[in-house]
């Protein structure tokens, strides 16, 4: 299992990295989703994989009972993934904005704020 | 005052002053907005002093958030680093807020420029604050948004352009650190700087441990435009109005120094000849990469851009020589660098304003038509450069000496020589913006409404005194960077008021 979230992970990061070094910034902006849930694959498996086993406090006691998977990870995950998406809709607005605004979404075309090459 | 006041009131002042500002600014008109932008800044200013008095006062301070105790709660902690970084936020903050009253447009106070301004400083202040590292990812995340908002806002082609660079090289950093505070979490069970202190020394892989610092040092190294990371900065940085470059210079790669600071002081001191030799020719290639760069821009903001690259290298060097003298200089850089980077952007805002541009070809005259703001340029610039008797000069000689201490001839000789091209990059912004005539005949020059003189002038004033003051009377601010690079190197006092349990 772990190995299987391992490659998966990697797979993904391949994939994310081939898209970032596009030239079209849809592209790029694709790269970076994936990127972002490699990352939180990455932070799931780091957390240990514990499968079928929800971490949940039987009642009348205060702690759970036996091996349970850790919440945590799933916690910072979730944080992560709430916050990646709001960036993600600001970095695809600001995109809509630039190819609306500069005619394109081509990085090499958007030279404008480097100075004319 | 208790510790829990203290703590978070830096950080809650700005949150409510930026929903204030937000409504104020929409429904009781322009002015309002920006008053309460002004007063939350110096209300800030008051919160971080008494921080500041208190920890210097008490030692590190510590709250846990909702009561929960570390490592498992999130916790707030100052020590004399973060307490120093809080205040001169707060300081620069106030500055730029007095000086954005004249500098930002209306349009862009409509769509709720201050709000976001003030959001910015709270995240700033929580990246300091905070004693957790997810936490830290957290108030990263703030002030990346807040900072993105403020980059685009207005949305000038040029500022477009610009903000897609930032943004996407921003994001790929937060990522990055994401990952690492993942595996980190991975091999030790724990994110509570303080606890990872004590937790990493007895992980069994310390391989491990070393490939996750070196993926927090591309992380931050991204933030803090270290070499060869740094090219986003001067790609956007000079695209926003005046008041978001002087901002940004000021802070935004000061936190990810920050960060390193704390990460590489507090928890990756395991292989100190890897990571910190690694750093020092970081610090080295980023101090001779950016004023190289700076040589080659005749845009006065560019320049100044690029000087930012090469002064964070000053910074990395303080820390990757790893003694205590050593850091001493890097805590006095950072204060140092924070006031006079902001002080030289807001003074080419005034230039500009006055001649018409930021292109040195295009303008001149400033010298015969305004003589103050020459000297006010002059101040910051030869400090930047490390001239006797202003404050970069006591930075540089901190460091200097550092490295002749610990026989690093060759980054002593790096800082020596980026210094003295700082001074060729300084001089030709004084040469073609002050000295030589204005290309449209003297009378190009413009004078500004007397409301305008005011709110431009008063931060530049202020900002230039505060670097004399520290020139002249630099021994309690070294004596501050002194007992920071103490607790620094010997975190022991810092570890136990985070674990101590909840006060």
């Amino acid at each position: 299992m772990d190995v299987l979230f391992a490659l998966l992970a990697g797979l993904l990061t391949a994939a994310a990295v081939w898209l970032l070094l596009d030239r079209s910034l849809v592209r790029v902006l694709f790269g970076l989703a994936l990127l972002g849930n490699a990352a939180n694959l990455a932070i799931f498996a780091a957390g240990r994989l514990t499968a079928g086993k929800p971490p949940l406090v039987p009642e009348g006691m205060t702690a759970p009972v036996g091996e349970v998977a850790n919440a945590l990870p799933q916690a910072l995950i979730l944080t992560a993934i709430v916050i990646s998406f709001g960036l993600f809709a600001f970095a695809l607005a600001l995109v809509h904005r630039a190819h609306k605004d500069l005619g394109t979404a081509d990085v090499d075309a958007l030279a404008e704020a480097e100075g004319k090459r | 005052m208790s510790a829990a006041v203290l703590l978070t009131l830096p950080l809650a002042l700005p949150f409510l002053g930026a929903v204030v500002a937000f409504f104020a600014g929409r429904f009781a008109g322009p002015g309002a907005g920006r008053w309460a932008s002004v007063l939350t800044c110096a209300a800030m200013v008051v919160a971080s002093g008494l921080l500041m008095a208190a920890v210097w006062r008490d030692g590190v301070l510590a709250v846990q958030m909702g009561g929960w105790i570390a490592p498992f709660g999130i916790t707030l902690v100052a020590d004399v680093l973060a307490a120093v970084m809080v205040v001169i936020t707060a300081v620069s903050g106030l500055a730029v807020a007095v000086y954005a009253c004249a500098d930002i447009d209306r349009a862009r106070e409509r769509l709720g420029w201050h709000a976001l301004y003030l959001v910015l400083l709270a995240g700033v202040t929580g990246a300091f604050l905070t004693g957790d590292l997810f936490n830290l990812y957290v108030w990263f995340e703030v002030m990346l948004i807040a900072s993105f908002c403020l980059l685009v806002i207005g949305g000038d082609r040029e500022q477009l352009d610009g903000g897609l660079r930032y943004v996407f090289l921003n994001l790929v950093a937060t990522v990055m650190f994401l990952v690492a505070v993942g595996l980190l979490y991975g091999l030790t069970g724990t994110l509570n700087m303080a606890d990872l202190h004590g937790a990493l020394k007895t992980v069994e892989a310390p391989a491990l441990v070393t490939t996750i610092a070196i993926l927090f040092v591309g992380a931050f190294g991204i933030k803090a435009a270290v070499f060869p990371l740094f090219f986003w900065l001067p790609a956007s940085y000079h695209t926003p109005p005046v008041a978001v470059s002087a901002i940004f210079a000021a802070l935004l790669t000061k936190v990810g120094v920050y960060a390193l600071i704390r990460l590489f002081t507090l928890v990756f001191t395991q292989d100190v000849d890897y990571t910190h030799g690694l750093l020092l020719v970081i610090a080295g290639l980023t101090m001779v990469t950016g004023v190289l760069g700076a040589a080659a821009q005749t845009q006065m903001r560019k320049i100044l851009s690029f000087h930012i690259i090469s002064q964070i290298g000053y910074m990395v060097m303080g820390l990757a020589l790893f003694t205590p003298l050593a850091l001493l200089g890097a805590v006095f850089y950072l204060v140092h660098h924070i006031i006079v980077k902001a002080n030289l952007f807001l003074v080419s805002g005034v230039a500009k304003r006055l001649t018409g541009s930021f292109e040195l070809e295009r303008i001149g005259g400033l010298y015969r038509a305004k003589p103050w703001l020459a000297v006010l340029f002059l101040v910051p610039a030869l400090s930047l450069a490390g001239i006797p008797p202003l404050s970069g000069f006591w930075a540089k000689l901190v460091l200097v000496q550092a490295s002749l201490e610990v026989e690093s001839w060759a980054i002593a000789a790096t800082a020596l020589v980026v210094g003295l091209l700082t001074i060729f990059s300084m001089s030709k912004i004084w040469l073609e913006a002050f000295w030589k005539p204005h290309p449209d005949g003297d009378a190009a020059v413009v004078s500004l409404t007397r409301s305008e003189t005011v709110l431009l002038v008063a931060p530049v004033v202020v900002l230039a005194a505060i670097t004399v003051v520290i020139g002249l009377v630099p021994q309690p601010f070294l004596d501050l960077a002194a007992r920071s690079a103490a607790e620094l190197l010997s975190p022991e006092a810092y570890v136990r008021t985070v674990l101590g349990g909840v006060p």
